[in-house]
């Protein structure tokens, strides 16, 4: 029985995604035509959606982190993000500082975005989780869900609000819905023309910027959870609360630093959207954080490197598909795999599954 | 000298109440057993002790020192820690990172390497497989593994919960005889176990405990001789 519902379940979904293919303009002779004509516009997309991906993981981690250790859906993380990035601004516009700054003047502007930013999320994600989740712990499953939901309207309404406050903060323009300018900030240096390598490809300080920092984000907290005794106490906590606490370990301490470094990722995640593509608006914690989701149910919820790994990929299959596609396809096509995926993986791709002995 | 002394504890699971005036001594240095039935209480006293639970009435103290309004981390930290029922091995964590859990109350890395040494001595097993998965042990192995946790926080007291449930007859003789080694390493223990003919070979004193009281107290000699205990638990006609 089980078995027959499975192959009627892989019919469905090769049936819709065969389905997808002629609708979405998945034409492969077109695109390998395209591929072999500039190939160098392939290897462009894919540097564009690393970038990209790198931002969406570190907000993934978010959702993986909390997830980890408390097996509940942040749904307010996404929102939480959006309101890094309109404190970022407000820092970023408080500074003065504008398109073609010096660049003195804008690092010192980016640094304090960053460091405000991040403490502005981590400290609101500690607040969420002491006030709005933890009296929820010993409630049904799905109590804390519907009070991550109500927390995320908050900080909608918040974000919303905030971009209404033209006559305080002038950056935030005529409009609290409409999108935001962000000031572009990063230096754009060619970097393969400066390194004497002759391809058409813009790869910029900026682009380059953006990923170190990611990449700095991410093999920082990998280093912290793996090699610390507060990241391995994290583990434990995660693994089995009933055991950390016999260890002694703090739990309701551990799930705050968790909610802490989860929030102060996506702070700085904020500062990184508004930086590298120069618009921010209010509903963007729903749109962008719905992939952060998405990627890290891609890598296997829970677990860190899963929503890094996710996180690129659908940075990069976003990019490829609306290059090779249609931008208006992208969420289809991003959503079609994780369907394919979670039906032949259900854990994600690094969901782990070790055994444990009673 | 009474190490840990619990006088007429009460504790309930919500409305059920599970301790009904429990009372205990352990003196400096003995191993002492609790022995009863499933669903007598023995667990519930020892996460009393531990702070997971808190009593609604009644005293406990350690070394003359209040412990019921106390939380587990303190708890630990004045040298209490256990080897709890089930084991609760963290899965994805290497045998040495369950160890160093096991020590997290500490913060002297130099005692903390060698107690690491120490256990490992106890248990060779466990240093061969110092950087598997402790979800990959097997049962023996993974008790090993949560006693040897335990004792990685120095308790002064140690206790063990069902240390020999789901384990083979020669691994439970052997883990008792390694039990048996740490109190004579000078490791107070309060053991809990339905196994009651192997737990009065190592313990010098035994509580049986029914339905949530104290009936019986004695020497394990007079205990496996006393009438009731040799019907109840040593299976005897």
């Amino acid at each position: 029985m089980k078995r027959w519902q499975n192959a009627i379940l892989y019919l469905v979904v090769i049936y819709l995604i065969l389905l997808l293919g002629p609708v979405a303009g998945l034409d492969l002779p077109r695109i390998f035509g395209e591929i072999a004509r500039s190939p160098a516009s392939l290897v462009q997309q894919l540097l564009v959606g690393i970038v990209n991906g790198a931002i969406i993981a570190i907000i993934a981690l978010g959702y993986t982190l909390v997830y980890g250790i408390i097996e509940l859906i942040n749904f307010a993380h996404g929102d939480l993000f959006m309101l890094g990035s309109f404190m970022s601004l407000t820092v970023v516009g408080a500074f003065g500082v504008g398109d073609g700054a010096s660049p003195a003047a804008s690092l010192l502007a980016v640094l304090s975005a960053l460091l405000l930013s991040a403490s502005l999320c981590a400290g609101l994600n500690v607040l969420t989780e002491r006030y709005a989740y933890r009296p929820l712990r010993n409630a049904s499953r799905l109590a804390p869900l519907i009070s991550a939901i109500g927390v995320s309207f908050i900080f909608i309404n918040l974000g919303l609000f905030w971009g209404g406050l033209r006559s305080f903060f002038p950056i935030m323009g005529a409009n609290a819905a409409s999108p935001k300018s962000f000031p572009d900030l990063l230096p754009r240096v060619d970097v393969l023309q400066a390194l004497g390598i002759e391809a058409n490809i813009a790869f910029t300080t900026k682009d380059l910027i953006v990923l170190v920092v990611a990449v700095v984000l991410m093999v920082g907290l990998h280093l912290f959870v793996q090699y610390t005794r507060l990241g391995k106490a994290m583990r434990a906590t995660a693994q089995n609360r009933e055991a950390a606490k016999i260890m002694g370990i703090n739990v309701n301490q551990i799930i705050a630093l968790t909610f802490l470094i989860g929030g102060a990722l996506a702070g700085a995640a904020g500062l990184l959207v508004g930086l590298y593509n120069n618009t921010v608006v209010f509903t963007m914690g729903f749109t962008v954080g719905l992939r952060a989701f998405t990627a890290a149910v891609l890598g296997g919820i829970g677990n860190i490197i899963g929503a890094m790994l996710g996180g690129v990929l659908i940075g990069v299959l976003s990019a490829l598909s609306d290059q090779y596609l249609s931008s208006r396809w992208t969420n289809a096509w991003v959503f079609a795999i994780l369907v394919v995926i979670l039906v032949f993986r259900p854990g994600g791709l690094l969901g782990e599954n070790v055994q444990e002995k009673v | 000298m009474t190490l840990l002394e619990l006088r007429d504890i009460h504790t309930y699971y919500g409305n059920i109440h599970a301790l009904k005036g429990a009372s205990l001594r352990v003196e400096q240095g003995e191993v002492v057993t609790l022995l009863g039935s499933n669903g007598a209480g023995k667990t519930t006293i020892l996460r009393t002790i531990q702070g997971l639970l808190r009593p609604r009435q009644g005293s406990i103290r350690f070394e003359g020192r209040a412990l019921e309004s106390l939380s587990t981390e303190a708890i630990v930290r004045l040298g209490i820690s256990q080897s709890p029922e089930g084991r609760l091995i963290f899965p994805r964590m290497t045998v040495q990172e369950n160890l160093e859990m096991g020590a997290f109350s500490r913060r002297d890395s130099l005692g903390i390497k060698a107690d690491t040494e120490r256990v490992l001595m106890l248990f060779p097993r466990l240093r061969e497989r110092i950087s598997q998965k402790g979800g990959t042990l097997s049962g023996g192995e993974q008790q090993m593994l949560a006693i040897a946790r335990a004792l990685m926080a120095r308790p002064r007291l140690l206790l063990l919960d069902e240390p020999s449930m789901g384990l083979a007859p020669m691994l439970v003789t052997q883990i008792f005889s390694i039990i048996r080694d740490i109190n004579t390493q000078g490791t107070t223990i309060l053991l809990v176990e339905q196994n009651a003919r192997m737990a009065l070979t190592v313990a010098h004193r035994g509580y049986v405990l029914q339905t949530g009281q104290i009936v019986l107290t004695g020497t394990s000699k007079d205990l496996q001789s006393n009438e009731t205990v040799r019907k109840a638990y040593l299976g005897e006609t």
